[in-house]
């Protein structure tokens, strides 16, 4: 029997469900040989604006559970990937990924995640301490996460880049909004459905496709978004308005410029601590 | 004036009911008449704390941003109303003082009422000897249920004698009355007894203020006014969240009261999260900027 084609739908993920853009907007995406792939959301202010608040939402529940939790939930996705990973490669072999690469790829985001499942019950040990002072006091620092973080996802590793930039922002206890790659946005909705499907609560992941020259205006001016975070480079303007539109809520704005996501510098610990802050106690103790 | 025959229902149609409301929530309200309208909103809250754990510092916590609800913008409207228990009103009567806001306070055995009758009274009268403006009081639901109606018309009326001169809002406690016919019914018991306002809910009980239950009440309050030429209130109260569900009711107000229900002399909001949102949105209209619950006051 002769069988149709059903193409895919892709939408967005917001607060753990798949809506379309709520300003019906879409735009074409491509694949390497300029052939028309899909339609993606072309999102607006106002699914920011959702996706901020579900965010913050689910940023409470994720940052009280168990750091073992965490780790636990982080090493669920990376096997959730596993499993798709069949997908994943179609997909970037459709753009221009060998099978050889796509693979590789898919490989590194793995391991990507339980590198950073693991860090989850071990950065506080690492950077937090035990503070010496003069007085009768016993003093220590503790990371706390940052909040709600807005991230640029890297424009030309769609899904090695995504993954990397987005585990240790929620390995920390970070709840994030993420615009995908403008040109590449379809690994990251099936990276969504993985993330759907592997026990992270709604909204701690919330992934827009669409413009960043159109939603950078309303990632940086949201009060509500605790830090903006992107590593491609962008134009001087957008940094500009990037970085003046934080100022006024004192938001953080962390660039962290990486070439190649393969390398060994595109994973440490500090990509965690980026989205950490500091709370230091003074405890009186007795003499 | 003969008081109406309440073993009568109303009959409400329920699918209209529900249908209209549906399609007033569609209006769109922007810019300039939405500031208007939010601005509207905040002047006809009753800031409200009713917790078994409210202190005097949380009650003089409230009174300040009744008075001055948002620091960094203090030309924003006061709020109409501060609504405590009966052993807070002195407290909050002090510290609205000179303001004209409003002291209401919850009585006669809120919020079950469950309690006998001259206890209810004495209940009332506490709190208006404490200074209380204006009294919430309860209807005896079990009562309603029973079909005793004129049991609660006689209580209502009995509490309005011992408000004196404060205004009396008789909550029916919707959630608890499960027909739209009750909802009109126990309104028109309410508005008939000396009622000045009716409220939806106690805040204690889920369901609490829905919009389909405030426009059947809403059509009571305009019934009425046909029939008598007076003026009675409204307060929907609790599960009231939102600015868009605040600028929701407002327009339910104006589409089957008209304009001269759109003051606070006629419609309150009972809220306590209500008030922040709003703020938040004032501000967003002003500075073109989404707000952040961290930079406003948790109570």
């Amino acid at each position: 029997m002769e069988h149709l084609e059903v193409l895919k739908t892709y939408k967005i993920y917001v607060g753990g469900n798949f809506p379309r853009t709520e300003s019906g907007r879409y735009y074409k995406v491509y694949d390497s040989e300029k052939e028309l792939l899909a339609n993606a959301c072309l999102c607006s202010r106002k699914d920011v604006r959702n996706a901020v608040k579900t965010a913050r939402g689910a940023f409470g529940g994720w940052k009280s559970r168990s750091a073992y939790n965490r780790g636990q939930i982080l090493y669920r996705i990376a096997e959730m990937m596993e499993s798709r990973r069949a997908e994943f490669e179609s997909q970037l072999s459709k753009i221009g990924f060998t099978a050889t690469e796509a693979s590789a790829d898919v490989n590194a985001s793995i391991d990507r995640l339980i590198y950073y499942a693991g860090w989850t019950d071990k950065y506080q040990q690492v950077f937090g301490s035990v503070n010496p002072v003069a007085s009768a006091h016993f003093n220590f620092s503790i990371l706390d996460p940052t909040g709600v973080v807005g991230i640029f996802a890297p424009e030309n590793s769609p899904l090695l880049g995504l993954v990397s930039v987005v585990a240790p922002v929620i390995a920390g206890g970070n709840t994030c909004v993420v615009l995908a790659s403008e040109m590449y946005p379809l690994p990251s909705i099936i990276f969504a459905e993985v993330l759907n499907s592997s026990d992270v609560p709604g909204g701690v992941v919330n992934i827009l496709t669409g413009k960043k020259e159109e939603l950078a205006e309303h990632f940086s001016s949201h009060v509500d978004v605790n830090a903006m975070m992107y590593s491609d480079k962008l134009s001087a303007e957008m940094k500009k308005l990037i970085d003046e539109n934080a100022s006024t809520s004192v938001k953080r704005v962390i660039k962290k410029p990486v070439e190649d996501w393969y390398h060994e510098k595109a994973q440490d610990p500090y990509f965690i601590i980026d989205v950490q802050e500091t709370k230091t106690t003074w405890h009186p103790v007795g003499f | 004036m003969s008081t109406s025959d309440f073993s009568v229902s109303t009959p409400i149609d329920q699918v209209s009911v529900e249908e209209r409301v549906a399609r007033l929530n569609k209006r769109s309200i922007k810019k300039e008449s939405k500031v208007q309208a939010l601005k509207l909103a905040l002047s006809m809250m009753d800031l409200t704390t009713l917790e078994g754990k409210d202190s005097e510092g949380k009650v003089v916590q409230l009174c300040q941003k009744a008075k001055l609800p948002y620091a960094p913008m203090p030309d924003l409207p006061k709020v109409a109303a501060v609504c405590v228990y009966p052993t807070m009103v002195r407290t909050a009567k002090k510290h609205v003082k000179g303001s004209g806001i409003q002291v209401a306070s919850v009585a006669t055995a809120f919020p079950s009422g469950m309690a006998p009758l001259s206890v209810r009274i004495d209940d009332t009268k506490f709190a208006v000897d404490e200074g209380a403006d204006e009294v919430d009081m309860v209807i005896s639901r079990g009562a309603f249920l029973s079909g005793e109606y004129n049991l609660v018309f006689d209580e209502i009326a009995a509490i309005k004698e011992a408000c004196g001169k404060a205004h009396l809002k008789v909550i029916l406690e919707t959630g608890e009355l499960h027909t739209y016919e009750n909802v009109r019914k126990a309104s028109d018991i309410a508005m008939e007894a000396g009622g000045d306002f009716i409220k939806t809910s106690t805040g204690k009980i889920s369901p609490a203020a829905t919009q389909p239950v405030t426009l059947v009440m809403l059509e009571a309050i305009r019934d009425y006014y046909y029939r008598t030429g007076k003026m009675i209130g409204m307060k929907p109260a609790g599960g009231i969240r939102t600015a868009k569900q605040a600028l929701q009711y407002l327009v339910l107000v104006k589409e089957t009261l008209g304009a001269a229900w759109l003051n606070n002399e006629y419609f309150r909001f009972g809220a306590s999260s209500l008030a922040n949102d709003v703020l938040m949105q004032i501000v967003k209209q002003q500075t073109g900027q989404y707000q952040s619950a961290d930079y406003f006051s948790v109570d």
